[in-house]
């Protein structure tokens, strides 16, 4: 059976998987269960897995991938691993200040800067 | 019935489908009578927000009982003062008084419950009927 096409971009590099998104809205709840699938997958690969996901190519996302990002960040927690948010458009930074969801995850202007941040 | 504040008078009416293409058709035709009536980009942002967020909820929390080919309607108008959009499920409606705060330290960490809040933060105004299957937003420019 053929693979359903990724939503993502994925690079490794010095023990940190980055990953990109190919869609500009983060909004349907079927594509987002299949993003967080597929992230999930990368986390569940290694153990204290380092995680960047940049959001350089996203114009907008609603709740429904706000709950998949702390998903997420529960289950990089659960194995021991870390999460960085990076590249995030000053419209959507401003959900996650509304949300407060801005002390829940470490947020960096770069992926650069989210890269030199793992411990 | 006008004494409803969640109806909107003169609007479009679309009964929508649970289908990605005629969700963000219905989200583009608003959101392009919201440029021609001189809407910037900011507020398009704001109002495709909480769009999505109300035919979320509609779909997920207020058909959650229902048949899963149970429609959605969507009422809008746009002018030159505001953006109208009213969003009515089949379903038995809920209470948005008794929503806990997503914001708080205890609810932080949980995955859902942020579409309400997002919707009030981004609208003018958002009113529910009060049988809670209904809302209305509204986006006014700002003077």
């Amino acid at each position: 059976m053929a693979q359903a096409e990724s939503r993502l971009r994925v690079s490794d590099r010095d023990g940190v998987t980055t990953v990109e998104f190919v869609d500009r809205n983060i909004l349907d709840e079927a594509n987002i269960q299949a993003i967080s699938e597929e992230i999930s997958a990368l986390i569940d690969r290694s153990e204290s897995p380092k995680l960047l996901i940049s959001f350089s190519n996203v114009d907008h996302l609603s709740s429904a991938a706000l709950g998949a990002l702390i998903t997420i960040n529960h289950r990089v927690r659960d194995r021991e691993g870390q999460l960085r948010l990076a590249n995030i458009d000053p419209q959507i930074y401003e959900v996650f200040v509304i949300t407060r969801l801005n002390k829940l995850f470490e947020i960096h202007d770069t992926a650069d800067e989210a890269t030199a941040s793992f411990a | 019935m006008d004494t409803n504040p969640t109806v909107i008078r003169d609007a479009t009416r679309v009964e929508l489908a649970k289908d990605r293409g005629l969700i963000d058709d219905v989200i583009e035709r608003i959101l392009g009578l919201a440029t021609e009536h001189g809407f910037d980009a900011g507020s398009a942002f704001a109002i495709r927000l909480a769009i999505e967020e109300a035919i979320t909820n509609a779909f997920v929390h207020g058909h959650s009982t229902m048949p899963p080919d149970s429609t959605v309607t969507v009422d809008y108008r746009v002018s030159d003062r505001s953006v109208d959009v009213a969003v009515e499920d089949r379903g038995p409606g809920f209470d948005p008084e008794r929503l806990p705060d997503p914001t708080e330290e205890e609810n932080l960490s949980k995955p859902s419950g942020r579409g309400v809040m997002l919707m009030r933060a981004y609208m003018s105004e958002v009113v529910f009927n009060d049988s809670g299957n209904r809302v209305r937003l509204t986006y006014r420019r700002e003077c």
